[in-house]
């Protein structure tokens, strides 16, 4: 997608201009910053029903309408509407497109002002942190001081995290689900796989691409490719695929699609560059390396979250094996060190760390009585309107 | 979650609690005493369950539950964050019954523990008469698939409390038919009761 399609995407737009810049982690003031969201639901009155959600590395601010790329329904349709969990007639419900994306927010294909040029990887590196900041302002355009909640799984959840940590007054409860306090050394070495693959790609053109007017789409689906896998589980991959064999009878002993397994993840990786781009690839996947909330803290977890009256509820799936469940615990024992009050939940499923993005009841019903109790606490009308 | 049928030993623990307290639950099952404490005490309660199960269906009804083990996690919560600490009916289960009672006198200024009485006249003419692993209405596991580790007396109960220097504010025991006694420590009640209910403090 070009700077000029993104323009023309559906959705709102907060523009930062050059007398607000964003003052980055890595020391750069970034202006004009543009942060594009969707809301649903409306506010009350005290401002206090308003939920962020925070989306993941490939995620975006369609939360509940079709995605104006793909066509397919919001990625948490299942949760986000009219008498749903995250219930558009009691909640007013923020999303923006993070901060380095490619879906309308300010991002490296988007032109630095000094150039004239796309910033290519010419744009700073970001942080979660800064992510986050974005949101900040999002919320203060708003004139919401204090969130009711603020909802994220796997990278959005380290947002909401990090809302925690460093916003706990402008924050009443928190929902990290599958995430962790730090980006694992697998996961970093994950990450540089899908990076690898695509400053291999000799389309990159060291990033300049966009001038060329090409695409490294190669490099890109085979960064999708691998980093789908650890999406997944093993039985969730056995359960759909198994060994059947794609549109043949029999294997060819040749390198085609044999498996459907392998035709199956081939789509995955080209319809994504359809609607990813590269360069915010490299960005957003260096963001999630490089958090690590405990190191923000002199090592230590608990200082993190010191004093805080944050309500959390901390959700894993037993077979994600990108943000498993000790990454969460780790989360609990820093809470706790602290008397903080926290709820936690292993929800028990075969899908894996994608298990956050589908119909999982027993997470459903976790995240619904979480934000009932929280709700209550924090003197919302209850679902049935008392 | 339905209250009228909250066991009678939990009752009995929620009458032990001022209103408006911070309560730490170990052990808290599905959290009816935490829902209880919530609606009519007003505290700010946590809980810690051992069962997945059972800390899937307390969070489902919004209270604020982790998994968690009394053996092993509770190293983690600071001194003196909770007004009480309760521990009920799982006690007996711990691996390490001692350390986790100083835990709970760490982590709270007061601890209340309940747990079935190992002296009960049943528990002991079971034993003496058939030669077998008692089983009763409180104790109703097999000897092979028990959870109930480290069985006591009230008299054990009270003697490790000497030990530990924990002053025993109130005790109350608990007869089959639901008849309470007012002093746990007490000869009789030894005998004549299936459960107890100690409020502790730090002498």
């Amino acid at each position: 997608m070009s700077p000029n399609q993104q323009q023309d995407l559906p959705g709102q737009r907060l523009v930062l201009g050059p007398d607000a810049p964003l003052r980055l982690d890595c020391g750069v003031d970034l202006a004009p910053v543009t942060i594009a969201y969707q809301t649903y639901g409306s506010m009350n009155a005290d401002k206090s029903n308003a939920i962020l959600i925070c989306h993941a590395l490939t995620g975006d601010h369609y939360v509940a309408d079709p995605n104006p790329v793909t066509g397919k329904p919001g990625w948490w349709i299942d949760l986000v509407g009219p008498g749903k969990i995250l219930d558009t007639d009691r909640y007013f419900l923020i999303c923006s497109n993070v901060l380095g994306g490619c879906m309308g927010s300010t991002g490296p294909m988007d032109i630095n002002p000094e150039t004239g040029q796309p910033w290519c990887l010419n744009f700073p590196v970001i942080t979660i942190a800064d992510m986050v900041r974005a949101q900040v302002r999002l919320v203060d355009h708003f004139g919401i001081d204090k969130l009711f909640s603020v909802i994220g799984g796997s990278m959005g959840g380290m947002q909401a995290l990090e809302w925690a940590s460093r916003y706990p007054d402008r924050v009443f409860s928190a929902v990290p689900i599958a995430t962790a306090a730090r980006h694992s050394a697998q996961n970093i070495a994950f990450a540089e796989v899908g990076r690898q693959a695509i400053l291999a790609d000799p389309d990159f053109m060291d990033g300049d691409y966009p001038l060329h007017d090409t695409k490294p789409s190669r490099g890109l689906a085979v960064a999708r490719m691998a980093a789908h896998i650890t999406y997944l589980s093993e039985a969730a991959l056995h359960r759909k695929f198994g060994r059947n064999l794609q549109g043949r009878d029999t294997i060819t002993y040749g390198f085609g699609a044999d498996f459907q397994v392998e035709s199956y993840l081939r789509h995955q990786g080209s319809t994504f560059v359809d609607r990813f781009d590269a360069n915010s690839y490299l960005y957003i996947t260096r963001a999630m390396d490089y958090f690590d909330l405990a190191a923000d803290h002199g090592g230590q977890l608990a200082n993190a979250f010191r004093g805080t009256k944050v309500r959390f509820c901390i959700i894993s799936f037993t077979s994600d094996w990108l943000f498993p469940t000790p990454e969460s615990r780790a989360i609990v024992h820093a809470l706790n060190a602290v008397a903080a009050n926290v709820s936690f939940v292993e929800v028990e499923s075969d899908k894996g760390h994608d298990a956050f993005l589908l119909d999982e009841p027993e997470f459903h019903a976790t995240l619904s009585g979480f934000l009932e109790g929280a709700a209550e606490h924090r003197g919302l009308p209850r679902k049935d309107g008392i | 979650m339905n209250h009228p049928s909250m066991r009678i030993d939990l009752q009995l623990i929620a009458d032990m609690i001022e209103p408006g307290s911070r309560v730490l639950d170990v052990g808290c099952g599905e959290g009816v005493l935490l829902d209880y404490l919530n609606r009519f005490k007003q505290v700010d309660g946590r809980g810690v369950e051992l069962s997945m199960a059972g800390v899937r269906s307390a969070v489902a009804h919004g209270l604020s539950v982790i998994q968690g083990d009394a053996d092993t996690d509770l190293k983690d919560y600071p001194s003196g964050a909770f007004d009480y600490v309760v521990l009920s009916q799982t006690l007996q289960a711990t691996r390490n019954p001692k350390l986790v009672l100083r835990d709970l006198l760490r982590i709270g200024r007061r601890a209340v523990v309940s747990f079935p009485n190992f002296g009960y006249w049943k528990v002991r003419l079971g034993l003496l008469a058939t030669g077998r692993m008692p089983v009763t209405s409180t104790l109703t596991y097999q000897w092979y698939d028990t959870p109930n580790i480290h069985f006591c007396t009230i008299a054990d109960f009270v003697a490790l409390c000497a030990e530990e220097g924990i002053e025993v504010e109130k005790s109350l025991s608990l007869n089959s038919d639901g008849t309470v006694r007012f002093d746990a420590g007490g000869r009789l009640s030894n005998w004549l009761s299936e459960q107890a209910v100690f409020l502790l403090k730090k002498a």
